[in-house]
């Protein structure tokens, strides 16, 4: 018996979780009759810029939505995640600094 | 290794000396033409003059029968266990062998010793060799021509620093430093949001280089980082500098040595070093957190404390309640602490005798956490004894002490404005009443508010100095529980 020859056994110390990779869904042509949402993520001065992009698309007849973080720190909440998904059928989200 | 259904067994090792006074006996048993095996624990050349002695180095047969002490004799029968001694008694050896007269020029008496299979840190080696765990997480074999210690840096499984390679035999052991069973869910660990239980804990205390005593501490810090409050995902992919900080209050800081004194946030002392690594190298392989190309960690400028950021209140040397107090529990309960530690500012004032003075040199040293103008900051002060004797000798509580540096850092709205000393950082709006008394003192915004200040004592006997570790923000970065067994 040779300790040394034998291999060695490791536990893996990761989630073994297995990387999904999604295609991106398809960019609309034209934004005629969609609803585009406007997610601000609440970290200054992002909503500037934001409503900046709100009146410019009002301004060419798209249906705005709006839609703010609680706190740019924390990941959306569920519900609200949801409520986007239903309501639009673009997503613009901010950032900011 | 056939099993003897019927007859006699014996377990020795040749470094007993009760082993070594019995080999006549053995020898006269193996004569005697009765079934008998001899199992040999370190030896197959022992004992001398018995023919086809057993190697059992790898202790197959011992760990299997459960042998503690040698020499043992076992009698079976059916293949079943019927009779067993430890030690050498001669009445016993005689009754379980039938034969009369065995040993009689041997003492009657002899304890025998530690059998191999239960020396320190051997059990847990057995049950990894014998598949015996109960360990659930995926095995990978490193073949015995590959370094270890390369295979898991390519696997990417380390902070950047070499990690203790996490055999099963390490892991069962870490998992006895905790009541909490190997398959409880302590958190579901961001970005990736997967689920981390104890077991996997154990996993990444190990490479840390925990010790199993440390376990329960690193248990709880993993569970309050990633819990509601902390906001552990926002602490991760942030541009700033935060790191999670653990501060651990409560009798298992110094049952488990933890510094708290000399160089206490500096290197050398094993739990401040581990539990703090632990923790990040859970986000890093649970979680999924990492730096570099496709990580969600997207700090700027980062600091050292991104390995690892830990250490112990001087509670003995406080002349305050400690953290864990202040915030309502015992002073024999164990506590851990998370902030978000954005790193060390090093604060020397070798001059002042009086609390006041060193609240001017606290407040002006905290005026400067992420920029003089940025308000609603959060900072730990961390007090060295040459520091606090002064408020000790004066009757200052810490309470008193956090109120007159927050009094001293209410800041003008003046000095806050943008173009304010030259640069343009500073208030990003302010209300028409506020510019209307733009020139009034009086006027203030508060750098800290009362919850986002903390005072911590630590730190060496020699040396007139504190230290401030910023923080990230109001919102994310803070919560203590208890640390449970």
């Amino acid at each position: 018996m040779n300790e040394e020859d034998q291999d060695l056994v490791l536990v893996d110390p990761t989630s073994e979780l297995h990387r999904e990779f999604r295609d991106r869904l398809q960019r609309p042509q034209t934004l005629d009759g969609l609803t585009v949402g406007i997610l601000d993520i609440k970290k200054d001065p992002g909503e500037i810029f934001l409503g900046r992009l709100d009146e410019l698309l009002t301004g060419r007849g798209v249906k705005v939505k709006r839609y703010v973080k609680p706190h740019f720190s924390w990941e959306a909440p569920t519900e609200l995640k949801q409520t986007i998904a239903e309501e639009c059928d673009v997503l613009i989200e901010g950032l900011a600094d | 290794m056939e099993r003897i259904a019927n007859g006699l067994v014996a377990v020795v090792k040749r470094g007993c000396r009760t082993c070594e006074l019995v080999k006549p006996v053995l020898r006269e048993l193996a004569d005697a033409g009765t079934p008998f095996s001899v199992y040999s624990q370190d030896d197959p050349a022992f004992p001398e003059g018995v023919p086809g002695v057993i190697d059992d180095r790898r202790l197959a047969f011992s760990y299997r029968e459960r042998i503690e002490i040698v020499p043992t004799l076992i009698r079976y029968q059916d293949a079943k266990e019927v009779g067993r001694v430890i030690g050498w008694n001669r009445r016993e050896w005689q009754a379980l062998t039938g034969v009369n007269g065995l040993g009689g020029k041997l003492p009657e008496n002899r304890p025998g010793c530690g059998a191999r299979n239960i020396e320190p840190g051997m059990a847990e080696e057995l049950a990894a060799r014998f598949g015996d765990t109960g360990i659930v997480s995926r095995r990978v074999c490193i073949p015995a021509h590959v370094d270890p210690m390369e295979a898991i840096y390519d696997r990417g499984w380390t902070d950047g620093l070499p990690v203790t390679p996490p055999t099963e035999a390490r892991v069962l052991r870490m998992l006895k430093g905790t009541r909490r069973r190997p398959d409880e869910v302590i958190a579901i660990v961001p970005p990736d949001r997967a689920v981390c239980t104890v077991e996997k804990a154990a996993v990444n205390a190990v490479m840390a280089g925990c010790k199993p005593e440390y376990f329960p501490v690193v248990l709880a810090a993993i569970e309050t980082a990633c819990g509601p409050k902390f906001g552990m995902h926002g602490v991760l992919c942030t541009t700033s500098f935060a790191t999670p900080m653990i501060v651990v209050s409560g009798p298992i800081s110094r049952g488990i040595g933890m510094n708290s004194g000399r160089n206490v946030l500096g290197q050398a002392n094993r739990p401040n070093a581990s539990i703090g690594r632990a923790l990040q190298l859970v986000i890093r392989n649970v979680g999924g957190g990492r730096p570099g190309p496709g990580g969600i960690d997207r700090c700027t400028i980062g600091h050292q404390g991104k390995y690892t950021m830990c250490f112990a209140e001087d509670e003995l040397g406080s002349p305050w309640e400690s953290l864990a107090v202040e915030r309502g529990f015992r002073p024999d309960q164990n506590v851990v602490h998370i902030f978000t530690g954005n790193g060390v500012q090093g604060l020397h004032d070798h001059r002042s005798r009086s609390p006041e003075g060193l609240v001017s040199t606290y407040a002006q040293c905290l005026r400067v956490v992420h920029h003089p103008k940025i308000t609603y900051s959060t900072a730990l002060l961390v007090i060295a004894p040459e520091h606090t004797i002064h408020f000790r000798e004066a009757g200052w509580s810490k309470q008193r002490l956090k109120q007159a540096i927050l009094q001293r850092l209410q800041i003008p709205i003046r000095e806050l404005m943008p173009g304010y000393n030259g640069d343009d950082e500073g208030l990003r709006r302010i209300t028409p009443e506020q510019r209307a008394r733009l020139d009034d003192p009086t006027l203030t915004i508060p750098k800290f508010l009362p919850e986002g200040l903390n005072i911590v004592a630590a730190g060496g006997e020699a040396g007139m100095m504190a230290a401030v570790i910023a923080g990230l923000s109001m919102e994310v970065g803070m919560d203590w529980a208890e640390i449970k067994p």
